[in-house]
């Protein structure tokens, strides 16, 4: 796997694809370094799964180009195949089957060869943390151990580019963060890794991050750039009671792009951070309000992801009027 | 690519058999069926009930219907007093068939004019209704003969004991008209026919619907070791069945197996091609095990109605006729009571096995071209 580091492991141009009318990926241009954990952020429809299904060979594009793990993605997606894991939103591993029986099914498909057979499914089976439970039917394992058992057979077959299209909806956070480490792990030997998600902490894992939002890629980049140079407006943090009435003040006053709830505190989106931090020492308390404490933040990704797609909204609007 | 289908095939008997639905499916439907063809469906009619109504109470009268009685097919049951109690009691559905001889029944026979012998059969059911006319028939044509003779040798003043022509009936292949010895061998092709067509439109789509065919997808296997994976097994069960109902059939019912079994399983063979391809077809067609279900229903309904295993394929109006020739069944149910009750071989069904060949291999490959790896 080694051999890669330092080339190209997916690389699209163009990519787009259309159901009938509707542009589910429209034009994304992007590429992924080997050995990196590339995440797709974006809220549910925006095109991630479309993108991923791409990219493995199981969709066909409508428009652009792309080559994953040096193959074309549009001549060659069973080239693909041999060196790619995928791991889909839902559990896709037969519940009728114990988790031997699961791995044994794809170790047979994946041809892997008969002395490295034994050892690749222990190590997906200690991996997955599964010793207890190698009989037992794959369909009463507790979602956490499904998760590493679908994660453990995408990578049988040791392929140095794998494809998690949300890999930890549904799972509890200790599960989460130990999927995360074997994600890690498996990053560390060299595996690119292409991971989607929608968790915003998930995201922060990630060397670097894709934005996408009705099916356009909108930024990309490691997540510290995307906060520091993305982030047009300023962020003040408000900590008060009552918070869910003072967002609605907030939302209303002038300067104020956005307030939303963040933590037990409230985030407001601004241009002009000083102004507006004047006027809610004054406001906030005026109006019965007992202030905690207010001071400008460090974006958050979820603060970036909120202003990049409400700026993309403003600008839209326009163009939709006309569209219809 | 050997291993990849032998490691698909072992996932689907895995499955099929940790279903205990699936594994009564599989081996208790068809020798219920079996049971059921061979005990309670029979279309041989016999014991018919009877009512005789005789407005001159004759001696004539009575001997015509004792003769009814005695014979195996009608049961007199009751003895009406007049005409309308006899219609009621067809109404009723207390007798099928009700044999009236007005007064002056006997007069007439003595007299040596024609007496009439009114029937009235219960016609809802017309195929036993039919065969009930036969019957009738056949005992009043032996008794007017019987007068006949009486008369003529009253007449010439001897005894005339022979008859100008004699019928003598031999009934091949099923000596004894054993509905059962036809039922069975088809109970073998539409069993065969339902459960591979079920387990295998099932097997795809259920994939599609868990979500499982996607990840397969994304694995470098070829279509075609996924189709041969997908039907081996069900070609496997298939055959187990049809050798379940053969042993049952031949060993319990005393069905007579006449051919060669070897010609049956190679016949089988072919069948079960249709059957798999068929099933393979509606998996692709299909998005929910729902609609796969329903299709195959579809299909296996009209299959088995326009086969001639129950109703002849001669009967039907000729445009229906054309259309059973697409219908593999059809072909199957000659090959199997051909081997099973005529004793025939390939030299004469190679027709019937070179149309199954043709149509297997045709479905086969139109369901194979629509299993693709990558959508569009």
């Amino acid at each position: 796997m080694d051999k890669e580091q330092g080339k190209t492991a997916v690389s699209v141009e163009n990519l787009e694809r259309r159901f009938g009318d509707f542009v589910a990926v429209d034009r994304i241009s992007f590429s992924v370094a080997s050995g990196e954990i590339f995440g797709f952020l974006g809220p549910n429809g925006a095109g991630k799964s479309t993108t991923i299904r791409m990219l493995c060979g199981i969709l066909a594009p409508t428009g652009g180009t792309g080559t994953v793990a040096g193959f074309d993605i549009r001549s060659q997606p069973e080239f693909i195949k041999t060196r790619i894991g995928y791991m889909s939103q839902k559990f896709s591993l037969y519940e009728d089957l114990t988790v031997e029986e699961n791995i044994n099914f794809y170790s047979g498909i994946y041809r892997i060869p008969a002395n490295r057979k034994r050892e690749r499914k222990e190590w997906v089976i200690e991996m997955a943390d599964l010793t207890e439970h190698r009989s037992s039917l794959t369909g009463v394992l507790a979602s956490g151990w499904k998760q590493r058992l679908a994660l453990g057979c995408a990578v049988l077959h040791e392929p140095p580019v794998i494809f998690l299209d949300e890999p930890t909806s549904g799972v509890d956070p200790v599960s989460r963060r130990r999927f995360w480490d074997l994600i890690y792990e498996l990053s560390g030997s060299g595996v690119t890794v292409f991971v989607t998600t929608h968790y915003m902490d998930e995201a922060e894992y990630c060397d670097r991050l894709g934005l996408i939002y009705r099916g356009e890629l909108i930024a990309s980049g490691a997540p510290e750039k995307l906060k520091t140079e993305l982030m047009r407006e300023d962020v003040l943090e408000v900590h008060c009671d009552k918070p869910h009435e003072a967002m609605e003040l907030i939302a209303a006053m002038p300067g104020v792009k956005e307030a939303a709830l963040f933590g037990r505190g409230l985030h407001v989106v601004t241009d002009k951070g000083e102004q507006v931090l004047r006027d809610l020492q004054a406001t906030l308390p005026a109006k019965g309000f007992a202030v905690e404490r207010i001071e400008p933040v460090a974006a958050s990704l979820e603060d970036v992801f909120v202003s990049l797609v409400e700026n993309r909204d403003r600008e839209e609007e326009p163009q939709r009027e006309v569209r219809r | 690519m050997g291993e990849r289908i032998i490691r698909m095939v072992i996932k689907e008997f895995i499955q099929v058999f940790r279903d205990p639905r699936m594994k009564a499916v599989i081996f208790v439907v068809p020798v219920l069926q079996l049971l059921i063809f061979g005990y309670a469906v029979s279309t041989d009619v016999r014991h018919v009930p009877t009512a005789v109504y005789d407005a001159g109470n004759s001696a004539i009268g009575r001997d015509l219907a004792a003769r009814f009685g005695s014979s195996d097919y009608f049961d007199i049951t009751d003895y009406p007093r007049s005409h309308a109690e006899a219609e009621r009691l067809i109404d009723r559905g207390d007798v099928r068939m009700a044999l009236v001889m007005n007064e002056g029944f006997e007069e007439n026979l003595r007299a040596g004019r024609t007496a009439h012998l009114q029937v009235i059969i219960d016609g809802t059911d017309s195929n036993t209704a039919g065969m009930v006319l036969g019957y009738v028939a056949g005992v009043t044509a032996d008794f007017s003969q019987e007068v006949m003779m009486e008369r003529l040798g009253r007449a010439r003043g001897m005894t005339v004991g022979q008859e100008a022509v004699e019928l003598r009936t031999r009934a091949w292949f099923n000596e004894n008209l054993e509905s059962r010895n036809y039922y069975i061998p088809g109970v073998i092709a539409m069993m065969v026919m339902l459960i591979t067509l079920m387990l295998t439109s099932m097997a795809v789509v259920r994939e599609k619907e868990i979500g499982t065919m996607e990840q397969i997808m994304v694995t470098p296997i070829t279509p075609l070791e996924f189709i041969l994976g997908k039907t081996i097994p069900f070609g496997i069960i298939g055959f187990v069945d049809v050798i379940i109902i053969t042993v049952v059939g031949v060993f319990w019912f005393e069905v007579p197996i006449r051919g060669s079994l070897l010609l049956l399983f190679f016949a089988t063979a072919l069948y079960l091609m249709t059957a798999l391809g068929v099933g393979l077809f509606i998996s692709t067609v299909s998005g929910t095990q729902q609609q796969a279900m329903m299709s195959t229903f579809f299909f296996f309904f009209p299959a088995v109605l326009l086969s001639g295993f129950m109703f002849p394929i001669a009967n039907m109006p000729e445009p229906v006729q054309w259309l059973t020739y697409i219908n593999p069944l059809r072909y199957f149910l000659v090959i199997v009571r051909g081997i099973f009750l005529k004793g025939i071989g390939a030299d004469i069904l190679w027709p019937q096995m070179a149309a199954l060949a043709v149509m297997g291999t045709t479905i086969l490959w139109v369901a194979s071209r629509r299993i693709t790896k990558t959508s569009s």
